[in-house]
């Protein structure tokens, strides 16, 4: 029983990180209908850049800003980017973010270096046990912040004006238009609030998990799948997915073998995506054609 | 006018190209100084740029300078293998050290032994050595030598059922085979054998299953990257009471940096370079170690990592060759290495012979150290 609990703990622990980078990518599919497959890489900006800025000398609150502010400004680029490419079709402007995603690795790999880089945590490094299972403070504020995240888009969403006019765009972009909406200030908010999202998961992983040019791939990636089994449009389904996620390779590992480990999240999101290509909270049945 | 003009330019040039030839030696080097094993080979090619010109600038060899040619193969086999044909084919070059890894060397082997130019590989697997090939060589301590010096450190200690948790990248997999295959010789019995991705963020599972397991008296972690790091945090985080040993794979500051607290008391087996200051002063190695390790900081501003001493290693060694022979052919050159003699290099004395194209023992080649107060310490054996 103890064992299951600390394999359920660990899996909830990666699940949330995997929830963090995922939530990102709800956010801009939501309003634009584009994968940002360059999320993983606004990830491991706001780590790198972070670690970077206070190995320069500036203070820890100051450095964390600014990371942010970096990320949130990449996320700016990318949207001038696909705003240049409109006349284009999703897909192209979905190979446009992957373009941009190994064009962020480069540069990352220039201005920063190839090494591996953590950050102090904001917590310190302890951990406490809940029922003989233990957990660090880190992860514990990795899920807090989750938390928060997706309660603050649900409030935000739903209960502004600006928010509503994000979902009105998602729904029907030209009647969104005809009702006075500013298309391209809104689109672009989102892809902000994505890449913020990014620069805060950033800079709580990378205490966990540790930071360099490449981790992005890794945590696109999960993120990704987690986004996918949770519907892709919705924040808190991302967190579900990342959870179901982050569970099932903690039990399979745990009690199967962990080479199966990421075979079996795997099988799990192909069939997912098979027999419920919306996401696990849809009813939309796999169309015919 | 101009034609005339460019024609002439054309044939000064070729003749100042062709007397800038006549008095170099060209020697090939691949190695991965991008992509995921960019941390074994940025180091690499940096030694090599540094000490090229070093030798240079103190008047080459015979008389000769070298020239480098380095090409990046982004750990990508496919790439070494065109940027061995180019190197043979266009660049002529006498001898090529590298590439990084193992995968990417496997794959030149065959053009190398065809073309008769001598390899000198910086890959870490033993399939590379043997059986031996006529014109491979590798001046990198192998897998088996660590696991070796490890198991032997654990006999010591009386532990004779340990636990392994395997990166399942190309290192942890060569090292977690190698290590099995040698557990026997030592009375050791692995009694729990897991694996992690290079993607995974937590390792938690894994460990779990081996704390659960009954009978494990201590824990074995090949891997390298962020992985190890990962794993040791989660290990500290769990409590468990067994010693942790690491691999050469994490032995550079940057482990006991990242894995920060967690990193106290684990043992890591790696390259004698890596403590240079702290060696005893009658080994042979200290030396030159002590001053690689100096220039190296002064040229880059950074510590240096146990990789590049591969490169400068295998750089001598054909500066040796070439030197004892008194000649840049190839087949030379070849035979300069394989009697290669007490060579003092980095990673250990080398002594080759038709029979052993390694020419490294465990005794020089490794050292098992203990992460005290941040920083590494000896364990005297």
């Amino acid at each position: 029983m103890n064992e299951f609990f600390q394999l359920l703990l660990s899996g909830v622990t990666v699940g949330f990180i995997y929830a963090l980078v995922g939530m990102g990518f709800t956010v801009i599919y939501n309003s634009s209908g584009i994968i940002n497959f360059a999320q993983g890489e606004f990830v491991m900006a706001g780590g790198m850049s972070a670690v970077f800025l206070l190995k320069w000398g500036i203070p820890f609150w100051l450095a964390f800003l600014l990371a942010i502010i970096i990320t949130a400004f990449l996320g700016v680029v990318l949207y001038k980017l696909i705003d240049m490419s409109k006349e284009h079709s999703v897909i192209s402007m979905i190979i446009l973010t992957l373009g941009y995603s190994i064009a962020l690795r480069g540069l990352a790999e220039v201005v920063f270096d190839k090494e591996l880089h953590t950050l102090p945590s904001f917590v310190g490094d302890g951990t406490f046990s809940i029922y003989g299972a233990t957990l660090t403070y880190q992860a514990l504020l990795v899920m807090i912040t989750s938390v928060i995240i997706v309660i603050s888009l649900y409030l935000f969403f739903n209960k502004t004006k600006t928010g509503k006019a994000m979902l009105a765009l998602s729904d029907n972009k030209d009647s969104a238009k005809l009702m006075g909406v500013d298309i391209n200030k809104i689109l672009m908010l989102n892809f902000i609030i994505s890449a913020v999202i990014a620069g805060i998961g950033g800079l709580l992983l990378a205490p966990i998990t540790s930071t360099n040019y490449e981790i992005g791939i890794m945590l696109g990636l999960k993120g990704f799948s987690a986004a996918v089994i949770g519907g892709l449009s919705k924040p808190f389904g991302a967190v579900v997915g990342g959870l179901l996620l982050g569970i099932l390779e903690s039990l399979v590992a745990g009690y199967i073998s962990s080479e199966y480990k990421d075979a079996v999240a795997f099988v799990a999101l192909l069939g997912i995506l098979f027999f419920m290509p919306g996401g696990i909270f849809s009813n939309l049945k796999a169309k015919r054609v | 006018m101009l034609k005339k003009i460019s024609i002439a330019g054309l044939c000064i040039l070729s003749i100042f190209s062709f007397t800038l030839n006549a008095g170099t030696i060209k020697i090939g080097a691949i190695v991965a100084s991008t992509g995921p094993a960019s941390f074994i080979g940025d180091p690499e090619l940096k030694t090599l740029k540094l000490y090229v010109k070093k030798i240079n600038d103190n008047g080459g060899v015979n008389g000769d300078k070298i020239k480098l040619i380095a090409y990046d193969t982004g750990a990508n086999p496919r790439k070494a293998v065109s940027f061995v044909k180019r190197l043979i084919s266009q660049d002529k070059v006498v001898a090529i050290i590298g590439p990084s890894t193992t995968g990417e060397t496997m794959a030149i082997i065959p053009f190398v032994q065809r073309a008769k130019i001598p390899l000198l590989s910086m890959g870490g697997g033993i399939p590379i050595i043997k059986p031996v090939k006529k014109w491979v060589f590798k001046i990198v301590a192998t897998d088996t030598m660590a696991c070796k010096k490890i198991m032997a450190h654990m006999k010591k200690k009386g532990i004779r059922k340990i636990g392994m948790i395997s990166g399942s990248g190309g290192f942890g997999k060569s090292m977690r085979k190698q290590c099995k295959d040698v557990a026997g010789e030592y009375g050791i019995k692995i009694l729990a054998d897991e694996t992690y991705g290079k993607k995974d963020a937590d390792m938690t599972s894994q460990l779990i299953k081996i704390k659960n397991t009954k009978g494990i008296q201590a824990v074995l972690n090949p891997g390298f990257g962020q992985g190890p790091a990962i794993v040791t945090k989660n290990y500290r985080q769990l409590n468990i009471p067994y010693p942790l040993y690491e691999s050469h794979g994490v032995a550079s500051k940057k482990y006991i940096e990242i894995a920060g607290k967690a990193a106290e008391g684990v043992i890591v087996v790696a390259p004698p370079v890596v403590v240079a200051d702290k060696l005893s002063d009658d080994n042979p190695i200290k030396k030159v170690c002590v001053a690689y390790t100096k220039e190296y900081k002064n040229a880059y501003h950074t510590d240096i990592a146990s990789f590049g001493g591969h490169a400068y290693d295998s750089l001598y060694a054909i500066v040796d060759a070439v030197k004892k022979e008194h000649s840049t052919d190839p087949k030379k050159i070849r035979d300069g290495l394989e009697s290669l003699k007490n060579f003092v290099g980095i990673d250990g004395v080398v002594n080759m012979s038709p029979k052993d194209h390694l020419g490294l023992d465990t005794k020089t080649g490794l050292v098992l150290l203990k992460v005290k107060n941040g920083n590494w310490s000896v364990i005297e054996e």
